[in-house]
């Protein structure tokens, strides 16, 4: 860090003389260390697809999942420090429960983003708390208004997306998902396309092992969000594995 | 106890006839304008057809300050939402409002109310709040004392997917029956057609009104 910067990373409450706010800039480090996350919008649903990282053999498949139900129709996939997207779930379900009690109808996706980026965002304002060390993706599917996206940062910006991705290969995911045609692409495309860019971006030497987490909310489950089935997983996985053989064994030709 | 009525402490309340029907555009709502305070008429040209937001509206029945003080905090409530929202509020949602205050304050209100409207999900709706705060969507629902009398003609002659002048003509001859039959109904009918394009309001004068059998 140049000099002047240097003391104005304290507080999140505090601008450097540039204009900036250090920890909120530290907090999207964070996400660099973390396992990628990516979600594709199609023409009927939302999938999402997570390299859960593992870091040791002795733990338990299925442990520590960084994709949650927020309610039927909105999905929630989290990318960063678990225990912070953990409070970040928790307050997403209570403003969701909160809305249908109080509304009587399931709640928009876009008033839901708004809800928890404005939660994320207070958390850079003040010198007692830090900010969130985490990303979410908020997915969700309306008969009406069909599948809807958004991403939301450490410092509480949210976008809408056709496709997104966070974590450490965000760069080279984001690569492959731009040449995907998602606006008229089948829900069932978009499994296949998501795990074979997880496996394909997924760094062999430096994180051994990794664990495959496969969600959808579509037209084809009633605009439910829930994990794909498992022989859905078990093809989307075989594909995307071939896909890389193919790959490697064209390698050395190109050479 | 004497003979004389005792007005001048009775609760001013809407003893009515309202009525919201769906049809193919939207939903007719209707109501007859007597407000009564015990036995004397306080207003005869009352509007209980009350504006919640562009495309909601409610029928009220009961104590007229109760239901009127419920749609003016749901009206602001529902406007304030649709800031939130960017959007006009669900009639659905609009109707979860009313119910949570008609519900919660059952034992201090006295309240039957129909919220009507129009919205871009579902269409026109009509949802029916009796007296202790139930919910439930009807396709067509009457409400008020004067309702009682008309249960049977509503039943005989409601059709889904009427045509606009047909269904105005349905809720107009609805109420004029139960006006003539109830006591604490009267005046003249009011009408307001909720469809996408907003509300279109008529009024039906007491001379007017369509005759029937008067034996």
């Amino acid at each position: 860090m140049s000099s002047i910067g240097t003391g104005y990373d304290l507080s999140a409450s505090q601008f450097s003389p540039d204009g900036r706010v250090f920890q909120v800039e530290y907090a999207v480090k964070a996400l660099d260390n973390s396992g990628t996350v990516i979600a594709l919008k199609g023409k009927e649903g939302v999938v999402f697809a997570v390299e859960k990282l593992v870091t040791s053999k002795l733990y338990e498949p299925g442990a520590n999942r960084r994709i949650f139900t927020i309610d039927r129709h909105v999905g929630m996939a989290v990318c960063g420090l678990i225990a912070d997207a953990r409070q970040i779930v928790d307050i997403a379900r209570r403003e969701a429960a909160n809305y249908r009690s109080q509304y009587g109808v399931p709640i928009p996706l876009k008033y839901l983003n708004d809800r928890v980026s404005m939660y994320m965002h207070a958390y850079t304002l003040y010198s007692a708390v830090r900010p969130y060390g985490c990303s979410v993706i908020l997915s969700g599917y309306d008969i009406t208004d069909g599948p809807a996206m958004f991403l939301i940062d450490p410092s509480g910006v949210s976008y809408g997306y056709h496709g997104c991705a966070v974590g450490k290969a965000k760069q080279a995911a984001k690569t492959e998902i731009e040449k995907l045609k998602l606006t008229d692409m089948p829900t069932q495309d978009l499994v296949k396309e998501a795990a074979k860019i997880i496996y394909l971006v997924h760094d062999e030497l430096k994180d051994k092992n990794f664990e495959l987490e496969l969600s959808w909310v579509s037209k084809e489950t009633n605009g439910d969000h829930q994990r794909v089935p498992d022989n859905v997983f078990v093809e989307a996985e075989k594909s995307a594995k071939q896909a890389m053989d193919a790959e490697s064994d064209s390698e050395p030709e190109e050479v | 106890m004497d003979y004389v009525n005792d007005w001048m402490n009775a609760a001013e309340s809407t003893g009515t006839s309202i009525m919201a029907a769906e049809f193919a555009d939207g939903v007719i709502i209707g109501a007859d304008s007597r407000t009564t305070t015990g036995a004397y008429i306080a207003n005869r040209v009352t509007d209980k057809l009350t504006k919640v937001t562009d495309h909601i509206y409610c029928c009220r029945s009961g104590s007229a300050a109760d239901t009127q003080a419920i749609a003016d905090v749901v009206s602001y409530h529902l406007n304030f939402h649709a800031m939130e929202l960017g959007e006009q509020p669900l009639v659905e949602t609009g109707a979860a409002v009313f119910r949570e205050l008609c519900y919660n304050y059952r034992d201090s209100l006295m309240a039957g109310i129909l919220v009507a409207g129009w919205d871009r999900k579902k269409g026109g709706q009509v949802y029916s709040i009796p007296i202790g705060g139930m919910c439930v969507r009807q396709a067509v629902s009457i409400g008020g004392s004067g309702s009682s009398y008309v249960y049977g003609y509503v039943d005989a002659n409601y059709k889904t997917g009427m045509s606009k002048e047909e269904c105005v003509n349905f809720v107009i001859n609805t109420l004029s029956l139960a006006m003539a039959r109830d006591g604490s109904s009267g005046g003249v009918v009011r009408i307001g057609v909720i469809t996408s394009e907003g509300v279109e309001r008529r009024v039906v004068l007491g001379t007017e009104l369509p005759k029937f059998y008067e034996g």
